[in-house]
């Protein structure tokens, strides 16, 4: 049963973390064109070095990076009285009062904090790549919209809000798509961030069982699990890529591009 | 212990020369470079093995599925459906489990189970079906002129191909298919994350990144270490592409190098 509903965690990761990633990424994109130095830089930054490392890499290290920054911070409002230091050899110690989730707490919102880390940890790494991608959709936006928007009297901030960012969504898309379909791929590592997903369950219960420990002794089944995870996963991006081509035309609709013009034609014909 | 044993002790570890034990306790940020860089070794002959091997059957592949004959053209498509459409994750564990499989069904495929091999195997189909896509996607951008003045000239069969078609894919494709080595490079730090292990301790960079991580838990040393190597590498890479598609490159002028058409694969 935990194996099924396994599924609905990742889709409901994707579901959350998609739209998240898009932020950071927007913020991102937003960030390298903006006038003040440091915050392009910090953009630029951002955006050069989650691409330029592997991305398992970035799992492993936020996971425990966000954990003991979280409760760093926690530690320094609640327990203002501590005086032992934090780090003691290769301990990490925080007071009890500071520890997240409290120790007390429930299985169900330990699972929650975990899931909740994996998706913050998703949109940071996948908000670099949406970042980069928006960064070029910006510049994609044709230079004649820009000076048209000056001439009216249009001021930097009305010409991003009301020029560049409806134009550049058209541009975005084929790079967003790819990147959704990354997304996707990247899913199964959600388990190497101790959530329990598909691949966790795959692992559990194709793993060999004897009739002394369950009901259901089996040989090692895991083959089989992963081969079910594998058609899931080829059925999936079938299914994205159909949804993602209707959008692509649907916003190609009435733009001054290519596939725009392809359909004006295409209707003039008909 | 000096930095300059540890050098001596773990600068081999990775492929089982050296200090059998890893460090335990009194971790130094000496040992974590050590290591770390040592665990490089197994990423730079993945990434340098997928690479070199992809290159060719990659193009063989585009061109299959370019082929106007459906036996040809099928698999070809089917072959890069299924490891476009799959998690590399996934697609190391089902190998994993199929390997070890075959492995008690038939003698002597011993080492099929061995990351060396067995993922080698795994990452070099994988980065055949993304670059074939990219290669197939820069054969359907090569400028109708250039295929009809080859006609014209009298180039025909194998020497039209060799001489025309080849030469202006790959320089088609270069950009998009150096991003796919930087990725392939990233991938390679999978495997030793999935069905395969590492024996004898014998990992890759970021299994020793974890140790360390597990041991000091301190995640604040040992992975900028890792990202510090693979900045470096990927910028060798980037080096190294860029020489090859300014040769590809060369005989066209300067100011205005041609940029690919189709939409290039840049993220996967």
């Amino acid at each position: 049963m935990a194996f099924y509903t396994s599924f609905g965690t990742v889709l409901l990761l994707l579901a959350i973390t998609a739209p998240l990633a898009l932020g950071f990424g927007f913020f991102a994109a937003a960030g390298s064109r903006s006038h003040i130095p440091p915050l392009k830089w910090l953009s630029n930054i951002y955006m050069a070095i989650v691409r330029g490392v592997p991305d398992i890499a970035f799992f492993l290290f936020f996971v425990i990076a966000l954990d003991q920054g979280f409760e760093w911070m926690r530690h320094q409002v609640l327990c203002s009285d501590w005086d032992q230091p934090i780090r003691q050899g290769n301990d990490f110690i925080v007071c009890a009062a500071a520890k997240l989730p409290n120790n007390s707490a429930p299985e169900i919102i330990h699972q929650i904090y975990g899931f909740a880390l994996a998706v913050l940890t998703f949109a940071i790494v996948f908000g670099a790549f949406a970042g980069n991608v928006l960064a070029g959709a910006f510049r994609a936006v044709p230079h004649s919209q820009i000076e048209t928007a000056e001439a009216y009297g249009m001021t930097k901030r009305q010409t991003f809000w009301r020029i560049m960012v409806p134009q550049m969504w058209t541009y975005a898309l084929p790079g967003l798509s790819n990147l959704w379909m990354v997304l996707i791929k990247a899913t199964p590592l959600l388990f190497l961030l101790g959530v329990e997903d598909i691949v966790y369950w795959a692992r559990e219960l194709g793993g060999t069982k004897t009739a002394r420990f369950t009901d259901y002794p089996h040989g090692d089944w895991r083959m089989y699990y992963f081969f079910g995870l594998l058609v899931f996963y080829l059925l999936f991006t079938k299914v994205s890529e159909a949804v993602l081509s209707r959008i692509t035309r649907n916003l190609s609709h009435g733009q001054a591009t290519a596939a725009g013009e392809k359909m004006r034609k295409a209707g003039a014909k008909a | 212990m000096s930095c300059v044993d540890t050098i001596s002790n773990y600068a081999f570890r990775s492929i089982g020369i050296g200090e059998r034990l890893l460090p335990r306790t009194d971790i130094t940020v000496c040992d974590q470079v050590v290591l770390i860089g040592s665990g490089m070794l197994w990423n730079i002959y993945f990434g340098f093995l997928a690479i070199l091997a992809g290159f060719f059957t990659a193009q063989a592949v585009a061109l299959a599925k370019a082929s106007p004959s459906p036996f040809a053209r099928k698999p070809a498509e089917w072959f890069i459906f299924v490891f476009r459409g799959s998690p590399l994750f996934i697609q190391f564990f089902f190998a994993y489990f199929l390997f070890l499989s075959l492995k008690k069904a038939v003698p002597g495929l011993d080492n099929l189970t061995d990351a060396w091999l067995g993922a080698g195997i795994v990452l070099w189909l994988n980065t055949t079906a993304y670059s074939a896509e990219i290669f197939y996607g820069a054969l359907m951008a090569i400028p109708k002129g250039d295929l009809e003045a080859a006609d014209a000239y009298g180039f025909t069969g194998f020497k039209r191909f060799r001489r025309i078609v080849w030469p202006t894919m790959l320089r088609l494709a270069w950009p998009a298919y150096t991003n796919e080595a930087i990725f392939i490079f990233h991938s390679t730090t999978l495997v030793f994350f999935s069905g395969f292990p590492a024996l004898k301790q014998q990992g890759d960079a970021l299994y020793y990144a974890s140790y360390f991580a597990d041991k000091t838990f301190n995640p604040f040393i040992p992975y900028p270490i890792l990202a510090g190597y693979f900045v470096l590498v990927t910028l060798c890479i980037i080096t190294i592409f860029s020489l090859v598609g300014k040769r590809l490159n060369r005989h066209l002028p300067q100011a205005r190098v041609k940029r690919p058409k189709f939409s290039a694969q840049v993220f996967r």
